[in-house]
């Protein structure tokens, strides 16, 4: 048997981003790991420029260097993540936990899974980042502060 | 049970940091909390730095979402990294390089709250 | 009961091609298969065996969606190709490909080896510490209608591997166990007749087991028996931080029912008919 030649057919990346037609769930999971990264790009930075307050520079203070538009788009870009990473996430540990899954039960055509019972903590939760989502826009992109 | 161990760490982080930075949030973006930002915001960003550094409560709080924030995200990253199935000299390479870089920042963070603490409670003093 | 529409229309199957003889990659082909209303994918791939291509090569056998064999990639979605009716999911282009996250051995044959040693590895057979008892019982364990339908569900599998084929996991992770091997462990775990939870947890509790689901739920959308794996890996990942926080209870034992001849005698059943043959 181990003499022919096999192919290896894993999706790669592919399989990350798109390999066939995918639930809403599928969709919060990469927006999960996308955000996540996101903040964590950010985070990484932020402990520079804000550990330089030791040395007595605040630079986002001065010169305005941090007012620049691209820095505040930015600022908003990481609220608007840390909101869907932060409810998505809420999500999750519920889910991982075993809450919100429902219990196994006897499957009858058409049948209904975790994803069904799951679906309205989803719902509630996309809505509140979408709710925070305009608050930060509100906050971050007007002329405010 | 290792990867249970890391995982559990990783979602108790998660709601801690949820709160965490909620409250940071709050604090340096709005003014619902004006005790730890009096000064208007603007021109006088500075003075409401300097006024929470000098409180002990924030530069615990601090080092404390700098841990916490540092864990899971640098586990987070470390999972997405090892699932993409490297070999073993790889993985032992990027937790080393993940795990120097949480230190280091970690250690940078701390110090740097700290010295702001002695700076801040200097200041307010002379 | 509503009249079948007896119409046929043209539909072309764009099947997976790969011979490792042959070829370096697989490459898609294209067939022209009459399909009338209530054929399957199966019955268009024997169209196009017995009419257009006869070294067309796929693995199937019951061609009622409960061996299976024929785990294929029915225009993008993992599925069973005798349980899916080519109308229902194609009206002119239909595309057929191998399970994706296997090693193709030939067309649309995937190689279901690892999944089936992913499985070995999580011992999916009841663990219990005394093994003479295993061997050798003196009675029958007693089974609850709850605690059997604590596991009834996962028990539904019929390691088709459409579930592995839809993971976002096991897209990169060729090590990741997968939703069937962590569904069949959890079929164990939960069963009250099995001991053998804290030596599955070694495993699934591990770098390569539950903890790297991540939730995308794609197993419970391909499962053609609605067995949820995705179900069962997030209540394994209940059992397993409890485990880990040692906030486990210690379950009751399961109960064993006396052999024939011993135990008490049920005194409130009806006496047998008197007998009228032989007496």
């Amino acid at each position: 048997m181990d003499e022919i030649k096999r192919y290896d057919n894993r999706l790669g990346v592919w399989g990350w981003l798109g390999g066939g037609r995918w639930g809403l769930e599928r969709y919060a999971y990469i927006l999960h790991r996308i955000t996540g990264l996101g903040i964590l790009f950010y985070f990484l930075l932020h402990i520079v420029v804000t550990s330089l307050r030791a040395k007595q520079i605040y630079l986002w203070e001065e010169h305005h260097l941090l007012d620049q538009p691209i820095f505040k788009f930015g600022e908003f870009l990481v609220f608007a993540a840390f909101a869907y990473h932060a409810f998505n996430g809420i999500r999750l540990v519920l889910v991982e936990l075993g809450f919100a899954v429902g219990k196994p039960i006897e499957p009858v055509y058409p049948y209904k899974t975790s994803l069904n019972t799951q679906r309205p903590l989803l719902i509630a939760m996309m809505l509140l980042a979408l709710i925070f989502f305009v608050l930060g826009g509100y906050r971050f992109l007007t002329a405010a502060d | 049970m290792g990867g249970t161990k890391y995982w559990t760490w990783h979602m108790a982080a998660g709601v801690l940091i949820l709160f965490l930075l909620g409250m940071h949030m709050l604090i340096m973006h709005t003014a619902l909390l004006p005790r730890f930002s009096p000064y208007s915001t603007g021109t006088d960003m500075v003075k409401n730095t300097l006024l929470r550094d000098g409180k002990l409560f924030f530069t615990v709080t601090y080092i404390l979402m700098l841990g916490l924030g540092l864990y899971h995200g640098l586990y987070g990253l470390r999972t997405m990294l090892f699932e993409l199935t490297l070999n073993s000299m790889t993985e032992k390479a990027v937790t080393f390089v993940l795990v120097i870089v949480g230190v280091g920042l970690f250690g940078l963070g701390t110090w740097a709250a700290v010295i702001a603490h002695s700076i801040a409670l200097a200041g307010a003093r002379g | 009961m509503p009249e079948t529409s007896h119409a046929v229309r043209q539909v072309n199957f764009h099947v997976t091609r790969y011979n490792p003889e042959s070829d370096s990659q697989p490459y898609v082909m294209k067939f022209d298969v009459p399909v009338r209303e209530g054929m399957t994918v199966l019955d268009g791939l024997h169209y196009i065996k017995d009419n257009l291509d006869s070294t067309l090569v796929w693995r199937y056998s019951c061609r009622m969606g409960i061996c299976g064999s024929c785990g294929m990639l029915l225009n993008g979605r993992p599925g069973l190709a005798c349980n899916t009716q080519v109308l229902h999911i194609a009206e002119t282009n239909l595309t057929v490909g191998p399970l994706p996250n296997f090693e193709i051995i030939r067309d649309l044959v995937p190689a279901l080896r690892s999944m089936f040693d992913k499985h070995r590895t999580i011992k999916p057979y009841i663990l219990r510490a005394d093994e003479a008892e295993l061997n050798d019982p003196a009675g029958e364990f007693y089974q609850s209608p709850e605690e059997l339908e604590s596991y009834l569900q996962f028990t539904y599998c019929i390691k088709c591997g459409c579930c592995m084929a839809a993971c976002p996991t096991l897209a990169t992770d060729a090590r990741y166990l997968g939703p069937m091997p962590l569904t069949a462990g959890r079929r164990y775990n939960t069963d009250t007749r099995d001991e053998g939870r804290r030596e599955r947890n070694e495993i699934t509790g591990g770098p390569i087991g539950a903890f790297r689901c991540h939730y995308a739920g794609e197993c419970s959308r391909a499962c053609p028996k609605g067995v949820d794996p995705a179900k069962a890996i997030q209540l394994m990942k209940r059992r397993l931080v409890l485990d880990y926080l040692r906030l486990t209870r210690k379950g009751k034992p399961c109960q064993k029912l006396h052999g024939p001849g011993e135990g008490k005698p049920l005194t409130n059943i009806a006496a047998a008919p008197q007998k009228t043959v032989g007496h």
